[in-house]
């Protein structure tokens, strides 16, 4: 379950946009930040603040690389490994940070500090190799300044990276996430946004803000009556959106603002249940037996001159040693912690007016939009 | 011969630029001022005229976008920022919203005044944390002088935007998955029609434009189409960011008048390829786009003559390979990479890319056979035009051209089972940044 104080920044974030549903991502980035990841008890927070199905969020969650269905680590460490950062060394990068961490791709250390994963054009190509820690980007690092890097996060200091400001953590950077604001740490408490010092943009006075409201609300109603009303009875929410920025950044933190905020985000790490143990646990593979395995990069290797084609006819091998099994199971199967999302024809009469955009009354003449294609969410092989 | 332009990038060596004081210094919102004096009519004839192309890769005319969208339906109307910066060499837009943030609010304001919008959207790929810090920053002072929100600068013109963070999924950078995603659901295309901008987001009439397009616009309103129309070519007018990256000594964001030839950019603003490394392939515009030789070096980088040697501008992020570099290992990267960002909608695209990356990886370890390369001939045939969007054709790209210009080294590959000696595994960190006039954004406090 959210905090009071994330649940409060929950609902404003769904009062934000003219249709309530907008607010999914946000939300899941919300969710993420306190939890480290996407948790069950999140996917049906999320349903519940925007009159949707478990199922309807859990396909949205498990569609996005960045929301992760195993616990982060207090660091989230992702090393481009697209090609124009490969052609400047960043295989090397990731194979010796991997081995350096003992984990693999989408893995935790241990001891919670690091998540590693390897990424898909981080969009800094004129730094290769790039590494980002918690999304902030550290460029041209060569293998030996990589393992520094990852030493020194293990060991607790945040060097800063070519642009911004040290990350206090995967969970706070998962709240900017959300597009609330800067953050601050209370002790013992979620991130919280820090609003002091913080304009209201466009804040008109009361009356002119509802009277705005209720005509985007009008506009928007006529033009989705039915299939798009999950937001309508939600209030729009032009002119009512949070602060998207503030004065204060927290690129100012001074470092002994730092240091508590690590400790705290240690604490999370610890209240999260994330024992060293757990994590590994936690984790699905077990690090220490494997120290290299890594999914990515030895996937289907055992098998150099198998044809693709003839997968089928190997059905016969055991289980663990066909690689492309594993693969097309992962690709197919029930996410982890979204396992229990109800079957859509179970759902009933719970289903929000969401539903009739498949029985096509979408607004507009645009029928189409959906006719023959299943809309993602509700066919959707994950759920 | 062309000569750089310091258009978009004018502000890249001020140090302040980010802030609205630093930016308003150096001439900022000043179109602005001008464009609210002008009907939305007036400006969106001026953007027609000024021949402006769409800066995310098709190269689509962004007045006459525009004018697609009905005015009359009562319906609100969207303007929504394409900031899902993904394709592979890309970062044009990442600097331009870390360095400049006012600029592309001031052309959003500009935007949706001309098109009667006033809810803007700028949907940003998560991976994009500083830039999201910038603008979040940028847009707070904005609001609070009064450039952005109810009353612009007291013309009456109201003009809200909202900064929504993505969650890393490439395929929302295609701009009907990307409404989707605002929408809050799962990032897949639609089938069109109808278009965006009769139905868009929430069915309502909805333009989608990249970052750098709108970037461009406030410069347009200032100086006028003539002006803009005096850099390019007649039919690709304007300035153009390159990003260039790869095995070229000074990678970076360049901009250039479009039109000039690739060679003369990656010589003088990148000091030409790494020593000892001859340029063997590249990518004009980014991994979908068809990879070209050393022979098309003297190519001008526009919408029309790259077309015309079968490739495509696309986002303009030139990628350089010389010939210690495998281009069956680059095509592998980037087919994994399609695999892993196929959306899973359409089955050409979904299981094409799949086996077509195991083919690629099997020939890579050794083990391929020569009908290998017609079975990926196949594939390809089989992929391209027949999915919603253009990843599918997109991932096809760099098998097809590679197929096309480096068959012998697929061939060489299958009968040795391995690569020659003189490929070297990669060339090395990004060393020389000095000149790349790339000032150290760490903020000194």
């Amino acid at each position: 379950m959210l905090s009071p104080d994330l649940r409060r920044e929950a609902e404003a974030l769904v009062d934000r946009y003219p249709v309530g549903r907008s607010a999914l991502l946000p939300l899941l980035h919300l969710v993420q930040s306190q939890d480290g990841m996407i948790s069950e008890d999140g996917v049906a927070e999320c349903a519940e603040l925007l009159s949707l199905t478990k199922a309807e969020v859990g396909a949205v969650a498990t569609f996005y690389t960045m929301y992760k269905r195993r616990p982060l680590g207090r660091h989230l460490v992702s090393v481009c490994t697209n090609f124009s950062c490969k052609v400047r060394g960043a295989q090397e990068v990731y194979d010796r940070v991997s081995e350096r961490l003992g984990v693999g791709h989408n893995e935790t250390t241990p001891d919670g500090a690091i998540t590693l994963e390897h990424a898909e054009c981080l969009g800094n190509c004129e730094g290769a190799p790039v590494v980002s820690v918690d999304y902030l980007n550290h460029e041209c690092l060569t293998p030996e300044q990589a393992l520094e890097l990852v030493d020194r996060l293990v060991a607790g200091e945040v060097p800063p990276p070519t642009r911004g400001f040290p990350s206090p953590g995967i969970r706070p950077m998962s709240h900017r996430l959300a597009g609330l604001g800067p953050v601050t740490a209370r002790p013992g408490e979620a991130w919280v946004v820090d609003t002091a010092g913080t304009p209201k943009p466009g804040a008109g006075d009361e009356a002119e803000r509802r009277g705005l409201r209720a005509r985007e609300r009008a506009a928007a109603g006529d033009s989705a009556s039915g299939p798009l009303h999950d937001g309508a009875d939600k209030g729009l929410g032009i002119g009512s959106q949070a602060t998207p920025g503030a004065a204060q950044a927290p690129e100012g933190t001074g470092a002994a603002q730092r240091e508590a905020e690590k400790a705290d985000a240690d604490a999370q790490v610890r209240e999260a249940g994330l024992s060293a143990d757990e994590v590994e646990e936690e984790s699905g593979y077990s690090a220490r037996e494997s120290p290299t395995n890594d999914p990515g990069s030895e996937e289907r290797s055992s098998y150099p001159d198998a044809d693709p084609r003839k997968q089928d006819l190997e059905a016969d091998r055991p289980a663990g040693d066909r690689d492309d099994s594993r693969l097309l199971t992962d690709r197919r199967a029930a996410p982890d912690g979204i396992a229990d999302t109800p079957q859509s024809d179970e759902l009933g009469d719970k289903r929000p007016p969401e539903a009739d955009r498949e029985t096509g009354t979408y607004p507009g003449g645009d029928t189409t939009i959906r006719s023959g294609t299943g809309g993602g969410e509700d066919n959707d092989r994950d759920a | 011969m062309p000569e750089p332009v310091k258009v978009l990038t004018k502000r890249y060596e001020v140090e302040d630029a980010h802030t609205l004081d630093g930016y308003v210094r150096t001439g900022g919102y000043a179109a602005l001022r001008s464009a609210l004096g002008s009907s939305p009519e007036q400006l969106r004839q001026l953007v027609k005229d000024s021949g402006l192309r769409g800066r995310g890769g098709a190269g689509f005319p962004t007045g006459v976008k525009w004018g697609f969208v009905p005015q009359d339906t009562g319906k609100p109307i969207y303007l929504v920022i394409n900031a899902d910066e993904g394709e592979p060499g890309t970062f044009k837009d990442r600097e331009l919203m870390e360095r400049d943030p006012h600029q592309l609010l001031e052309g959003i304001v500009i935007a949706s005044y001309a098109l009667n919008c006033t809810r803007a959207f700028i949907f940003l790929r998560g991976e994009y944390l500083w830039p999201g810090i910038r603008i979040e920053q940028a847009l707070a002072e904005a609001y609070r002088e009064g450039y952005i929100g109810r009353d612009v600068l007291g013309s009456g013109v109201d003009v809200d935007i909202t900064l929504h963070y993505a969650a890393g999924a490439y395929i929302c950078g295609e701009e009907t998955a990307l409404l989707e995603a605002l929408e809050g659901r799962r990032g897949q295309p639609r089938l069109r029609p109808p278009f965006p901008a009769v139905a868009g987001l929430y069915a309502s009439p909805t333009v989608v434009n990249n970052v750098e397009s709108i970037a461009n616009v406030p410069h347009i309103v200032e100086h006028g189409a003539e002006w803009y129309r005096s850099m390019g070519t007649e039919k690709s007018p304007g300035p153009k960011l390159f990003c260039v990256s790869g095995e070229v000594v000074r990678p970076g964001n360049y901009e250039w008048p479009l039109g000039t030839p690739a060679r003369q950019i990656v010589e003088e603003s990148c000091g030409g390829m790494l020593e000892g490394r001859a340029l063997k392939f590249w990518a004009p515009g980014g991994s979908s786009t068809p990879l070209l030789t050393a022979e098309h070096y003297d190519v001008p980088m526009d919408f029309d003559s790259i077309a015309a040697e079968g490739s495509l501008l696309g986002t303009g992020a030139m990628m350089m390979f010389s010939e210690r570099t495998s281009v069956v290992d680059a095509v592998l990267n980037w087919t994994k990479f399609y695999e892993h960002e196929s959306c899973g909608k359409c089955t050409p695209c979904r299981e094409g890319v799949f086996w077509m990356a195991q083919i690629l990886e099997r020939i890579l370890e050794g083990h391929g056979r020569i009908e290998d390369l017609q079975t990926l001939d196949d594939a390809c045939d089989n992929i391209f035009g027949r999915s919603f969007c253009a990843l599918g054709d997109g991932a096809t790209s760099p098998i097809k051209s590679s197929l096309k210009y480096f068959r012998n080294e697929y061939e060489q590959l299958i009968e040795r089972g391995r690569l020659p000696q003189e490929y070297a595994a990669h060339a090395g960190v990004v060393t020389d940044n000095s000149g790349m006039h790339r000032p150290s954004q760490l903020v000194r406090r």
